[in-house]
């Protein structure tokens, strides 16, 4: 086991992995940038070290930095939580050739299912349901114009190197291709370094859900069941929850198969996430495999009892997984509200010092947060202040847990979202589990066509 | 609550040498402040504010306990013409080019502007950190072979 793991993150998942690590008796690091040397990572980590000033591409997107910072403090493992550097195959190879262990897959897996075109094959390969398209980076605009008429529009051109929703376009016909696909190459060459793109087939008013998945250095897999993500806006997930009331015991057993399956395929080991677009229809369509451990997994821990960041410290360690997937149970249903520090009505990001702050507990309440009275919430980085997950025994119990905890929440001095997070909580849609991705469109200020471009998630 | 109220509740703060006074009833709230008094917080849910924001100190258990005697006090003089060189990278402090070899500078040598002053290993490369300054340098920070993090201080140097 592990004597000391680096965490290369910051704010609540660096405190999540802390505690994690400090129940299984290992030192922490936690390396900070100029903005966050009063941040409460820092504080509870066994031993701190800034990597540098507040931009993010010169600290937790900084690999000589953070590798240095691993180096002199002597930590044997990098923990790299979830955005920055977590699915840097980068990374993962560096610490492989420092001997020190990077607490995720193998840098061959993050590289192939990070390429959203070989995943696709990959996944088609290992009979996981995908959307029709075209089975690699399209090649010139009339082979474009053909795959399109035959898959039928809508269709949707997307980034090959890209994700979590940037680089995309909605095509609803033929006459929109030629400037949206020379635009979106454009673009994926901008954002991500490789123009090329690949076609979809585009869902209507899909579910988006997700499967966990964890496997071990000794060929174990298991799946952890599915959460459903469809409330998002702008591809940036607002509220998470699990059980999905679309997903059927009979569905979850033969997708959570499939998923096993496509992960012993591509070797995959630690934690993962497979997404999934889920039709009307009942149908499910294969999106992208995130190849870390993600905002959302405390859904999960709370309807299965297992604590994922260990099984992560675990799996790194070479253990063997401790359960099989008999093992595994369902109990109840967990909701998750990521608060922003955000204007609930404009989105307007809301940094600033939070002069007052409370939260009630109960049970059935869990709060994953970095943020306490006093504290000062900086500009530079993504706008999640917290994680508050209420549990309940059925769905109802979940939302009337969520919107009560919610309610007596006190965080004075920003904007929060908690007040958009309660109006979704009430709304008739949401309470009878009507959802789709399109859900958050009735809250946006200026609504814009669909056919318009998918703005880009942070 | 009329003007004249006011005026008199402000009265009676001076005549019994009050500092805060709080009233509040359905449909207002009335809080008076003489500057220059203590600041008595508001009665909000307070567990997490006796956390005192300050800053933690640099690298712990991996510096040990000897930390540099040579620690800070030059900085008492004005600002101006002190510059203080800070560490671009983390990584491992060396003063000399080589173990045995003699450092590249001491207290009280007269350094120019682009003179190494220091190695600093990062990942088993040898970054060599130039001054930006020209000047006398009056004090280290670092012992030799120690860790340093970004922004740790490592010289001083008074520019004149």
């Amino acid at each position: 086991m592990f004597k000391k793991i680096l965490i290369a993150n910051r704010g609540e998942i660096a405190l999540r992995v802390i505690c994690a690590c400090r129940e299984l008796g290992i030192k922490t690091v936690a390396v900070y940038s100029e903005a966050d040397e009063n941040s409460l990572h820092v504080r509870f980590a066994d031993e701190d070290v800034c990597i540098g000033p507040a931009r993010s591409a010169d600290s937790y997107l900084n690999v000589p930095a953070v590798l240095s910072a691993a180096e002199i403090t002597g930590a044997d493992a990098i923990h790299p939580g979830y955005g920055f550097l977590s699915e840097s195959a980068y990374l993962a190879e560096v610490c492989e050739a420092c001997h020190i262990k990077f607490i995720g897959p193998a840098p061959n897996v993050i590289r192939l299912l990070g390429d959203k075109a070989r995943a696709r094959r990959a996944m088609k390969k290992a009979g996981i349901p995908i959307l029709p398209g075209s089975d690699g980076p399209v090649d010139g605009e009339e082979k474009a114009l053909k795959i399109a008429k035959d898959l039928g529009y809508p269709v949707i051109i997307k980034a090959v190197a890209g994700g979590g929703g940037r680089g995309m376009r909605v095509l609803r016909a033929a006459s929109e291709l030629s400037k949206a696909l020379k635009t979106a190459q454009r673009e994926a060459e901008a954002a991500f370094g490789v123009g090329d793109v690949y076609i979809e087939k585009y869902v209507e008013r899909p579910r988006h859900i997700e499967f966990q998945v964890l496997g071990d250095h000794h060929g174990a897999v298991v799946h952890l069941g599915e959460r459903e993500c469809s409330i998002q806006r702008r591809h940036q997930k607002l509220l998470e929850e699990g059980p999905s009331v679309a997903v059927t015991e009979k569905m979850r057993r033969k997708l959570g198969a499939a998923v096993v399956d496509a992960a012993r395929a591509v070797q995959y080991t630690n934690a993962g996430t497979f997404e999934f677009l889920l039709d009307d229809k009942g149908s499910f369509y294969f999106l992208e495999v995130n190849t870390r451990i993600q905002v959302e997994h405390p859904v999960t821990e709370s309807i299965t009892g297992v604590d994922i960041v260990k099984e992560q410290i675990r799996i790194a360690a070479g253990e063997r997984l401790s359960f099989k997937q008999g093992d595994v149970t369902f109990t109840g249903h967990a909701i998750e509200c990521r608060i922003n520090a955000e204007d609930p009505d404009t989105f307007a990001p809301s940094p600033g010092t939070i002069h007052a702050y409370s939260v009630p507990g109960g049970p059935g309440v869990r709060v994953d947060t970095f943020v306490h009275s006093d504290c000062t919430i900086p500009p530079y980085y993504d706008s999640m202040i917290a994680k508050i997950i209420a549990h309940g025994r059925d769905r109802q119990e979940a939302i009337a847990r969520m919107r009560r905890t919610l309610e007596m929440t006190v965080i004075d001095g920003i904007r929060t979202s908690i007040p958009l997070h309660l109006r979704i909580l009430s709304d008739p849609d949401f309470v009878a589990g009507r959802l789709n991705t399109a859900f958050m469109e009735r809250y946006l200020v200026d609504k814009k066509p669909e056919g318009a471009r998918l703005a880009e998630a942070v | 609550m009329e003007f004249d109220d006011i005026e008199r509740i402000l009265e009676l703060m001076h005549q019994h040498d009050l500092s805060e006074f709080e009233l509040e009833r359905e449909g207002l709230k009335l809080r008076v402040r003489k500057t220059g008094a203590g600041y008595a917080p508001p009665a909000a849910p307070m567990q997490m504010a006796s956390i005192p924001a300050v800053p933690l100190p640099g690298p712990a258990a991996a510096a040990s306990a000897s930390q540099t005697p040579s620690a800070p006090e030059p900085i008492e003089e004005p600002a101006l013409d002190l510059a203080v060189v800070k560490s671009p990278i983390v990584g491992t402090f060396y003063r000399s080019p080589e173990p045995g070899a003699p450092s590249f500078v001491e207290v009280g040598d007269r350094v120019k502007k682009d003179q190494v002053l220091c190695i600093i290993e990062a990942m088993k490369l040898m970054n060599e950190i130039t001054s930006e300054y020209e000047g006398e340098l009056t004090s280290t920070y670092v012992e030799n072979g120690k860790p340093v993090q970004y922004g740790e201080r490592l010289f001083a140097i008074k520019t004149s």
